[in-house]
This record gives C-alpha cells, structure tokens and sequence, in this order.
C-alpha cells in the first residue's frame, strides 16, 4: 500500500485530538463530581460551625477562617519583597552573571518541592526562630513559597510597560525613583494584581509546608493570635479522608468542594482582571 | 532630604533584588544543618542504598533506596503516560486547534493547574484507587500505578503550556517554507516545528518530571505508603516526599530520624536544583 500524506495526516490528527481530550474531559469530570456530591453537604451551618464529634459532623469554619489567615501573612510577607525584587530585574539589573544568578535562584525557588519548604520552615521558624507550630511560621513558609511566582508575573507586568514612558518621565526631570514610582508602577499594576491573586491560589491550596509549620489536626476554636496553631482547609480535607475512620463522605466532598471553590474563583478572579486590562490597555 | 530617600529605597530595591539567590542559600543551610548529622549514624552511601527503612526500630535502619525507587517508579509512570499525551495536546492546542476552541483548552489546562494537590489526591482515592483496584483485581487499589496516574495529570499543565510555548516561538517562515514546498500539516509539524522547539520540548518534559518527583500530597494519599522495594507497579510504594510528610509528624526534634527525613530533604532539594538549572539551560538555549 503506498503512503497516502493526506490520511497521515488524519491518522496524526486524530490521535493529537484524542490525546488533548484525555487531558480536558477528565478534569471536566473531577470538577463535575466534587461539585454533585459535594454540593448537597454545603449549608450555612457546615460553613461557620465548630467541627464537632471528632470532625464526623459540624462545619469546617476553623478550617476556612485559618486558611484565610494564612494566605493573607503569606501575602504581607511575599508582595512587597516580590515587588521589590521585581522592580530590581526590570529596572535596575544588568545583563550580568549577578542577574543571571537571581533569575536562577528565582527558577530554583519554584521548583523546590513544598515539602522541603515544609521542612525549611520546620528548622528555621518553628524551631530555630522558636516561633513553634503557629499561624506566623506557617504564612512565612508559604509566602516563601510564592514569592517566585509573584516575582515572575510582576517582572513580566513592568517589563511590559514601554519604554518611551520611562524616557519621557525621564526627560522631563524627574529621578528614576520618580519614574518608576509615578509611571511605572501604575501601569503594572494590572499584571502584579494577576500574579498576587495567582500567589494567593496556590498558598491557599498548599498543604505539604503547613504540615510542620501551623497546622492543626483537630482544634474547633478560632485563633486568637500569630503565634497560635490553626487548622487550614486543604490539610483538614486530608486528615478527614484518610486519618479518622468513618467520616460521613458527604462532608469529604463538601470540604473538598469548598476549598476547591475558594481556590478556583480566586484563580477566575485574576483572569478577569488580566482579561479587562488587556482590553484596555493604552498602548 | 529626597536624595537620601531615593538613595534608601534603591539599595532596599537591590536587597530585595538579591532576596532570592539568599533563600536558596538559606534553605540548602538549614536542610544541611539538620540532615548531615544523620551521618554520624549511617554512612551516605549506607543511607542512599541501605535496602530498609525502619526509622523507629532500635537501632533504626535508614537506607532511604526504597524510597529512591518509590519516587521514580511512580514518576517513570506518570512520565510515560504525561509526555506523550502533553506533548500531542501542546501540538493540538499551537497548531491545530481553531482560535476559540484554543481558548477554551488553554483555560482548561490552567483549571487542572489550579486544583490543589490535595484535592487532586482526594479525588484519585474515591474514583481511581477503587477502579485499579477492581481492574487488576488486586489486594488494594493504592499502588504505584494509582500514583503514577494521577501524578500525570499534575505533570502535564506543566508540559502543555512550555511546550506550547516552545512550538509558538518557532519563527514563522520555517512554517511558510515548508508548506510552500508542498509538505502536509502535519509533515511539517513533525518535520519542522517539533524539531525546532525540541530544546523547549525538553525543558517541557524536564520541567513536568521535577514537578512529579517533588509532588507531596496526592502521593501520600493514593500510593499505599510501604516502605519496601517494589517489584511491579502494581505494588504499594512509599516516596521521598510522602515519606517526609507522613512521618516528620511524629519525631522527636534532634533525633536520629528527624535528621534523616532532614537528609531525605537535601537528596529532593539537590534533585530539583539539578533538574531546574539544566531545564533552564535548555530554554536559554531556545532564545
């Protein structure tokens, strides 16, 4: 039989086809069913109760209220040096082998794998800083974790600002300090605010570097400073499906629904933004 | 009065600037500082290659190798079954797929992205681990397998979106060429354009495996955890990772198995640090 080019090429297509949807429909199906079965357990009691009985009933307000926390420390503590260090790649670095090296660090950075944050945060907040288990060593942990992320997207967002901008507020007088503070900046805005709200996904969906930094099995009480333990969303979805026997699976799913929402519609949020500014940009 | 001022804030600029090159120091020191006095016990090359891991029996046996082969095996798995299909669904969504229909992929790519791991993990133990389970008609469903399947699907955002990325940043005009001198679509994917996005297409592959390799939760919940060398992926495996989270719970700061699980840290972190700066090496040489 010869070769026919044209039905190779529908063979290639098809499988290329084939290959993309056993990405998409499943994730079309693990949203489908988080969402059915978990849909049934959410109410206004399981979402600002106490868990009770051993967390086999009750809410999971704890859990929601001490994720919370932990992503707005994560935030306090990555956004601003995030910013900074963005400002320095973008404004202030040369092409040189210190840039080059920051840029690596930065790549490094994003790929340690979150359990070694965990451990990192172990040995250095809990125990050499004595802060112990609490929200405080948990939230510098994670924003350690997301500082990469946050300074990939606000170098990208100020790299994209022209230059004509610069010069222009330049050659009007003003300092580079000025000029990056009154021109800058501003228009970055749109792309910081993105990559924060990403930074802010990924530290509230983390469960492996609050482990050993903050998190709490079982501990139906709100905390009442930094320094306290706290439970968190994600690790209670985990302790309630697979360390205690006999947890009702409709509060799996719903807890699983829940902090699956709350990273989602955070994640949708930033596309919005990025989507609306892109539209309205000036240049 | 402003001079000082600007002249403040761009040396807090720098400090901040250089920041990241201080964490990856800083935590290569504390890993260090905890794990190395593991050493003192366990010769490296016992703890790299000692066959059993019996952290609290007296005295405690810690060669962490079936934890080596845990983590490649479920992470050859998950690499066998992401690589092709991220890579077929990075071709599909660059070249072949209409504008809209793009779109529409490219956000389901970043949904799959989004899902916590934890989740991702919750979701294989309900669905997946009783599927093997019954399929293979096997003893329980958390095996290595389970683990490598879903592991995939965390590996391939990463896959598809370099790779896309890689095949986007092809210069146009070898397309044109191509097709000018009469190959199909498709000769001149395969000929043309996969050919010269491969530097990217590796740091793709490479870029997905480190995100498998250090993938903590989703291993834990869905991999059986037992600490022995597998002989079939249809076994349970115990990974670095898993083994870290699972047990650091429970030890006793400064103990001989808090040190370990510390040493386990630096084998990960030194994994990571190798496959992130060759990845990057490979997209560097792309521009």
């Amino acid at each position: 039989m010869k070769r026919n080019p044209q039905r190779t090429q529908k063979i290639a297509f098809f499988f290329l086809l084939l290959a993309t949807l056993l990405i998409i429909v499943p994730v079309g199906l693990i949203i489908v069913i988080i969402i059915q079965k978990g849909l049934p357990a959410i109410n206004w009691q399981f979402l600002t109760d106490m868990p009770r009985q051993g967390m086999r009933a009750g809410g999971i307000f704890p859990a929601i209220v001490g994720t919370v926390y932990l992503v707005l420390g994560a935030i306090s503590f990555a956004l601003p040096i995030g910013l900074l260090a963005a400002v320095y790649l973008s404004e202030y670095a040369r092409a040189n082998i210190l840039t080059r090296l920051i840029k690596l660090s930065i790549v490094n950075l994003a790929g340690v794998p979150s359990v070694v944050y965990g451990l990192f945060g172990l040995a250095l907040f809990v125990v050499f800083f004595k802060f112990g288990a609490s929200i405080l060593s948990g939230s510098l942990t994670l924003g350690l974790m997301i500082l990469p992320i946050i300074i990939t997207s606000s170098v990208e967002a100020l790299e994209s600002v022209p230059q004509s901008f610069r010069e222009v507020s330049l050659s009007l007088g003003a300092s580079k300090w000025q000029t990056i503070r009154n021109i800058v900046l501003p228009n970055a805005v749109p792309g910081i605010i993105t990559g924060t709200i990403l930074g802010v996904g990924r530290a509230a969906g983390e469960t492996a570097p609050i482990l050993f930094t903050v998190a709490a099995f079982y501990l139906p009480q709100l905390p009442s400073s930094i320094f306290d333990q706290a439970m968190a969303l994600p690790y209670h979805l985990y302790v309630i499906s697979t360390q205690v026997p006999n947890v009702d699976e409709k509060i799996r799913y719903g807890t699983a629904l829940v902090l699956l929402f709350m990273v989602l519609s955070v994640n949708l949020v930033a596309v919005i933004i990025r989507y609306k500014f892109r539209k309205l940009k000036k240049w | 009065m402003r001079k000082i001022k600007e002249f403040v804030i761009e040396k807090l600029i720098l400090i901040c600037g250089l920041a990241s090159i201080f964490f990856v120091i800083l935590i290569f020191i504390f890993l260090a500082k905890e794990g190395i006095a593991v050493f003192k016990s366990v010769s490296p090359f016992n703890f790299l290659f000692g066959k059993s891991w019996y952290p609290i029996s007296e005295p405690p046996q810690l060669g962490i190798l079936p934890l080596i082969l845990g983590s490649l095996l479920v992470t050859l798995g998950a690499a066998v079954i992401s690589v092709p299909i991220g890579i077929a669904c990075a071709v599909y969504i660059a070249e072949i797929a209409p504008q809209k229909v793009k779109e529409i992929l490219k956000s389901g790519i970043e949904l799959l992205a989004a899902i916590p791991s934890v989740v991702l993990g919750f979701i294989g133990m309900v669905t997946l681990v009783p599927w093997v389970k019954s399929i293979f008609h096997l003893p329980t469903g958390l095996t290595a397998l389970s683990g490598s399947i879903m592991l995939a699907f965390m590996a391939m955002p990463t896959i598809v979106s370099i790779a896309e990325d890689a095949l986007y940043s092809v210069p146009k005009n070898y397309k044109e060429g191509a097709l000018a001198l009469g190959a199909t679509h498709w000769q001149t994917i395969y000929r043309v354009l996969l050919p010269a996005a491969s530097s990217g297409i590796v740091a793709a592959v490479m870029l997905g495996i480190g995100r498998v390799i250090g993938e903590t939760m989703a291993v834990m919940m869905i991999t059986g955890n037992s600490a022995i060398i597998p002989h079939t992926i249809l076994q349970p495996v115990r990974t670095l990772t898993a083994t870290i989270a699972a047990e650091m719970g429970e030890v006793v700061v400064g103990s001989e198995h808090y040190f370990a699980l510390f040493a386990i840290g630096i084998v990960l972190f030194v994994i990571s640090f190798a496959i992130n700066v060759t990845a990057d090496l490979f997209l560097h040489k792309r521009r």
